[in-house]
């Protein structure tokens, strides 16, 4: 990823106010900034949510689809995570540029999403080995202001618990050929259980200490970090090392816990957040991006 | 619903940056948009001619001077002009030139000769200066600087020639809108508070802690001292003007030493890190409105 230009003395600036436990904008090593979320915001998607944590902007939308389910799983539907990290975010994102992010964030996010206990694929299914439901998870990064990774799965499970999957009314095979009948109801739908699926926690090494939600300026101070998918339970499904510093037995296994602490935290504070969105119903105001 | 350490709000919750303005609000033209029917007007920044009208290019505020008419934009980036303190990023060292981010349309340059360079006001640059170029300042350097010449493309030359600019060491660079920023005598403040800041015309905040001048000499130098640590005290007053900074920013004050230090005091009943919260920056800014008002009336 395009690292932030930074010059020595700020890169011992922020060093050392790690070190202090007080931070340039005066968080602790374990504070995020505030997060702002909204559902339901693009409304040709079946699901849609859009998160803004500081000045990372991040839209996702969620598109079903009818499709064969794969002959190893019969019984599971399909999930399938495309990210596009848009030029407006960074001009290092023009052209190809953004593709490597791109491909290590759906990567990610798909090892996270593969578990069957995080996220239950069978509800997807329709005629088993005949047809299933394809969620298409498409992501669009459109500002970089620093951990993306855990912007983008917050985002993502947002989106994923906004999404309005059609009931099928019914669902016959003649002569080896599938007869669908979809509910004419615009409102018949079924909606996906979210409530243990995982968000990602990003751990930043920055010095000796690491912290959690890294701005742009303190991610160029970094060599190494470690995503963590947690979820609500505290479970840790996937973890992801990037930069191409090493760590300590002991500060991995340091990180480890303290990522599973926020990932808790991060999961009840997102809960709380839907639940609030899912209150105002159907009519409610969108907000977006003018405002 | 607030938590220890995460903190997710929804969108119908959110605070609007809005202060009260007392004058109305102008008018405002969207890119493409007819100013008027005749194209019988000088044609100028900010407008084009289609057809038979006249249409802004820009969104921004019409302003007329008699035939000539032009939009001022809402949001630019920074147009140099003469005389103007700005901060800079090196982003390229070039044969006897640097180029510097000054958040312009265009990287500005620093030529060699028209910097003071260690070891004495009048020295002949020679070749061997113009091999050390990467010593004194390297990709990545802030720079304090001032405004020497705007070229016909509008990409400025600077100079440092005076103990005032140089090399900044360490702090915290904000960026904002350059038109946020009052014109002012002196742009380089040392606050009471215990910091010193200086405010970029082109919209660069460094925000430092206060250096010693007789002990130190100046920042006028190219030597940093990178084993120095900052103390906790000016660290946390650093980051409450910060973020001070950026909440009269987001509510489109107008930024100048009085408004920043009104803000720092009014700001004291928050924590540092509160700060960061939409609702708090918007009470910070309110306050700070309504006691530079109190003051004008007076």
């Amino acid at each position: 990823m395009a690292l932030k230009l930074l010059s020595d003395a700020e890169k011992v600036f922020i060093l050392h106010g790690v070190k202090d436990d007080f931070r340039c904008d005066g968080r602790t090593r374990q504070e995020y900034r505030p997060i702002e979320v909204e559902t339901e915001i693009v409304s040709n998607a079946s699901g849609s949510a859009r998160v803004r944590l500081a000045n990372t902007d991040i839209l996702v939308g969620v598109k079903t689809e009818i499709d064969t389910p794969s002959p190893t799983k019969p019984n599971e539907g399909k999930l399938e995570f495309f990210v596009d990290c848009s030029a407006n975010a960074t001009p290092a994102f023009e052209g190809r540029g953004g593709e490597e992010l791109a491909t290590e964030i759906s990567n990610t996010l798909s090892k996270a999403y593969l578990c069957e206990t995080v996220f239950d694929l069978q509800s997807l299914c329709i005629l088993p080995g005949q047809q299933c439901w394809k969620l298409y998870v498409d992501i669009l990064i459109l500002e970089c202001g620093g951990n993306l990774f855990d912007g983008v799965s917050l985002a993502v499970k947002s989106a994923i618990y906004n999404t309005k999957v059609p009931r099928i009314a019914s669902a016959t095979i003649d002569g080896g050929v599938v007869d669908l009948q979809l509910s004419d109801d615009p409102y018949d739908f079924q909606t996906l259980d979210v409530s243990s699926a995982p968000v990602l926690v990003t751990l930043t090494k920055i010095g000796e200490r690491c912290v959690v939600d890294p701005t742009a300026e303190e991610e160029a101070c970094s060599l190494v970090s470690v995503v963590l998918a947690v979820t609500e339970k505290g479970r840790c499904v996937t973890t992801l090392v990037r930069g191409e510093g090493s760590l300590h037995e002991d500060t991995l296994i340091d990180m480890l816990k303290v990522g599973t602490s926020l990932g808790i935290e991060m999961n009840k504070a997102l809960k709380a957040a839907l639940k609030l969105e899912q209150s105002k119903g159907e009519n409610k105001e969108r907000f977006g991006f003018l405002k | 619903m607030m938590a220890e350490n995460v903190c997710i709000n929804v969108a119908y919750q959110r605070t609007t940056f809005t202060v009260p303005i007392s004058q109305p609000t102008p008018r405002i033209y969207t890119p493409g948009e007819v100013i008027s029917p005749h194209a019988g007007f000088i044609v100028s920044h900010g407008t084009y001619i289609d057809g038979d009208y006249l249409k802004a290019s820009v969104a921004g505020v019409k302003e007329q001077v008699d035939k000539l008419v032009y939009v001022r934009p809402l949001k630019n980036r920074y147009n140099g002009e003469i005389g103007d303190v700005v901060v800079g990023r090196v982003t390229e060292v070039q044969q006897k030139r640097w180029k510097v981010d000054t958040n312009s349309r265009l990287d500005s340059n620093l030529l060699i000769s028209s910097m003071n360079l260690p070891g004495g006001e009048l020295r002949r640059r020679s070749v061997e200066d113009e091999k050390m170029m990467r010593k004194f300042l390297q990709e990545g350097d802030l720079i304090s600087a001032e405004v020497q010449n705007v070229f016909d493309d509008g990409s400025l030359s600077l100079h440092t020639r005076s103990l005032k600019y140089g090399k900044l060491s360490q702090g915290i660079l904000l960026t904002v809108f350059p038109s946020l920023i009052r014109r002012r005598k002196n742009h380089f403040h040392d606050l009471h508070c215990g910091a010193s800041i200086i405010l970029g015309n082109n919209g660069f905040i460094w925000i430092s802690p206060t250096i010693n001048t007789e002990v130190e000499g100046g920042a006028g130098g190219f030597t940093q001292n990178l084993d120095k640590e900052v103390s906790m005290e000016e660290r946390e007053v650093m980051a409450r003007l910060r973020n001070c900074i950026l909440a009269l920013a987001a509510s489109k004050m107008s930024l100048y030493d009085t408004s920043i230090v009104y803000a720092f005091e009014e700001s004291q009943k928050y924590k540092v890190s509160e700060l960061l919260d939409a609702e708090n920056m918007l009470d910070v800014a309110l306050m700070t409105y309504h006691r530079l008002e109190s003051q004008e009336e007076t």
